[in-house]
């Protein structure tokens, strides 16, 4: 029997408002089959998110869900935590939101290695207010306040992640969505702040302004880039750039977990 | 000269945009919001196309955009950013340093409503919670009155060293087309020369700025802005004198509609007023002495020019389109403030238009038959088509 995606979404919140051919939906169908595959409870998850397209994910789903404000949502996702440490909290969010307006509660939030699972959309723009470039848009990348092309060079996000104190960095993107699946399904079981980039397509508003319109070729362009790990760490390295690596590119489990730390303190001077 | 104007069809957002490059703009920073990013987008093609010489930034949240207009502002460039809603709301911090720092900073500003819960659509709410950061405020009713506010913005925050924002409703002007007349460039020249300073960021002549200020000198430093803010009142009377001279359209601070021997009078801000002046004409036929206010000029407060409008012994309705929590309107207390030390009119303060529910003629006919018939309250707020 093929899989019933039905009790985790708010069905009669469909048809969703994102355009035909859009990643976020297999960003989506990934996460609900970790949901699943860990067999976490609907109500012991807490999915919250910023403004943008990604953002309105969580309104489609069937738990305990916060649409914030612009960049913020990572934050409010932090006072949930630190309350009710007993739940899983889930954060998705595009690129825009996340590394430029809440960039700042990106690496915050990795420095104190809280446990929340951050899923990060990259599509390399801001799609919902029509294409603006992010600092995801590859340098020399079209967009609609950049006509001759990015002047600004882009994020690495596992790289800034890892650096920022991040426990769990991994990426995967929308041309395998089994594989997304897997790697989701490792992040929401960290125990330590797991940030997951996903690298989709936005054909509509990056894809039409970089000869990628049609939305299987953007995903047919991003699928042909990446590369396991393993074998990505084999390539020469004049190779390495044309390519990116996926699956969990760092992982630390002993790494003191913010919340656990907290109650540890608690218990002690109470004691 | 006129004879080289261009009349074109645009939107509100476009408008702006076109003012802004024909104001010579050096520095441009901004965010992307809805329904303000078209404004951006705009210039950022005009700059494509060679059509300005100036810098465009886009910044990491409003925020920093603000950051970036003062300081450029601060090297002595004329500096522009646009917004709505949430992003002003970032920008509030930003929004009182530019007026402390006396950075003639100039803002498009797309009314939309504040979230929780979201929304897109129009009302006061976002540049009302600014009033008292000491910007000036114009608030448009149509597209040709946004492209000349917008210049005449520059003119008059440049003279008296404070920033102003020009206001207008998101999509029913934002968004929306209509014909604007584009003086020619030589003209707006003319008007608008390059921006002179007397203090700034200059390697040649160090100065610093942002110290810290003491109580001995601070509440001084408040009492110049508010002086600067009287000048203002002046200096945009002159300058719309000079801008009739110029283009022949003349903006004012207040818009009177059938005013003269109006017995009941209702005031708004912005497009609403088009069903004010509709519900005036439907109550006049009715033989009931209606008129109507649209307050262009909001800050500074135009007070001598609203006290010579108003008739004496008139029921004055104030609609607005935010609400000060726990007690009223915000224009609608400022209007009953200003004419209170007389008391020779009865002013009552309505809520109507949240959110973008539209404000319709029935609207306001209903906001002046609740003057006429006694049934509004004079202290609290009179909600207008709410399901309670």
């Amino acid at each position: 029997m093929s899989f019933d995606y039905k009790p985790y979404l708010r069905y009669e919140k469909l048809p969703h408002m994102w355009c035909p051919g859009c990643g976020i939906g297999i960003v989506v169908k990934a996460m609900i089959r970790a949901f699943d595959d860990l067999e976490w409870d609907p109500r012991d998850i807490a999915v919250v998110s910023g403004i943008g397209c990604t953002s309105r994910a969580p309104g489609y789903l069937n738990m305990n869900t916060l649409h914030t404000t612009h960049g913020r949502a990572l934050s409010f996702a932090t006072g949930i935590k630190m309350h009710r440490p007993d739940g899983n909290v889930v954060v998705i969010a595009g690129d825009g939101d996340s590394t430029a307006i809440g960039g700042n509660h990106l690496i915050h939030a990795a420095r104190r290695n809280i446990n929340i699972t951050m899923i990060v959309n990259n599509n390399n723009i801001y799609g919902m207010t029509g294409g603006q470039y992010s600092p995801t848009t590859p340098l020399g990348a079209k967009a609609a306040t950049a006509p001759y092309g990015n002047l600004e060079p882009s994020f690495d996000l596992p790289h800034l992640l890892r650096g920022a104190g991040a426990s769990f960095v991994a990426r995967g993107h929308v041309g395998n969505g089994r594989q997304l699946s897997t790697i989701l399904k490792k992040g929401f079981a960290h125990n330590g702040f797991a940030f997951i980039e996903v690298v989709s397509n936005c054909h509509t508003q990056f894809g039409r302004r970089n000869r990628m319109a049609d939305p299987m070729n953007m995903i047919k362009w991003i699928s042909d880039r990446a590369k396991p790990l393993k074998k990505f760490g084999q390539m020469e390295e004049d190779d390495k750039a044309k390519y990116f690596p996926v699956g969990v590119l760092f992982e630390e489990k002993d790494r003191p977990e913010y919340t656990a730390t907290y109650e540890k303190l608690i218990k002690k001077l109470s004691a | 000269m006129i004879s080289e104007e261009h009349r074109i069809a645009i939107t509100g957002n476009q408008a702006i945009a076109h003012a802004v490059r024909m104001a010579r703009i050096h520095v441009v920073a901004a965010y992307p919001i809805t329904p303000q990013t078209s404004v951006v987008e705009e210039i950022a093609e005009f700059c494509a196309a060679g059509k300005m010489d100036a810098k465009f930034i886009q910044t990491e949240s409003e925020h920093s955009s603000m950051s970036a207009c003062i300081g450029a502002s601060m090297t002595g460039a004329r500096a522009f950013t646009a917004t709505s809603s949430q992003g002003l709301a970032l920008m509030h911090e930003m929004l009182h340093w530019a007026v402390g720092a006396r950075t003639p900073v100039i803002l498009g500003e797309v009314n939309r409503a504040l979230a929780a819960p979201w929304t897109i659509l129009t009302d006061q709410s976002d540049s009302m919670a600014q009033r008292d950061t000491g910007w000036m405020q114009f608030y448009c009713a149509n597209n040709q009155e946004v492209f000349d506010s917008t210049l005449l913005a520059f003119k008059v925050a440049e003279q008296v060293l404070l920033p102003a924002m020009v206001v207008l409703d998101a999509f029913v002007l934002s968004h929306s087309t209509e014909a604007v007349i584009l003086p020619p460039q030589d003209l707006v020249d003319e008007y608008l020369p390059p921006r002179e300073t007397p203090v700034k960021l200059d390697p040649d002549e160090p100065h610093a700025f942002g110290g810290m200020m003491f109580p001995d000198v601070f509440m001084e430093q408040r009492y110049k802005i508010e002086q600067s803010m009287d000048i203002a009142k002046e200096v945009i009377l002159s300058e719309i004198e000079e801008w009739e001279k110029a283009t022949g359209r003349q903006l004012k601070p207040l818009y009177p509609y059938r005013i003269d021997d109006a017995e009941v009078v209702v005031m708004c801000l912005g497009t609403a007023f088009g069903s004010v002046r509709y519900a005036v004409d439907k109550l006049r036929k009715e033989g009931i002495k209606a008129g109507g206010i649209r307050m262009w000029q909001y800050r500074p407060f135009p007070i001598k020019q609203l006290k010579e409008l108003i008739p004496e012994g008139s029921q004055v309705g104030v609609i607005d389109r935010a609400v000060s929590f726990g007690i009223s309107g915000p224009v609608g207390s400022e209007v009953k403030s200003v004419l209170s030390p007389e008391s020779r009119n009865s002013v009552y303060g309505f809520i109507a238009g949240l959110g973008g529910r539209e404000i319709q003629p029935e609207s306001v006919e209903s906001v002046f038959r609740a003057m006429l018939e006694g049934s509004a309250d004079p202290v609290g707020i009179n909600w207008v088509d709410v399901r309670k």
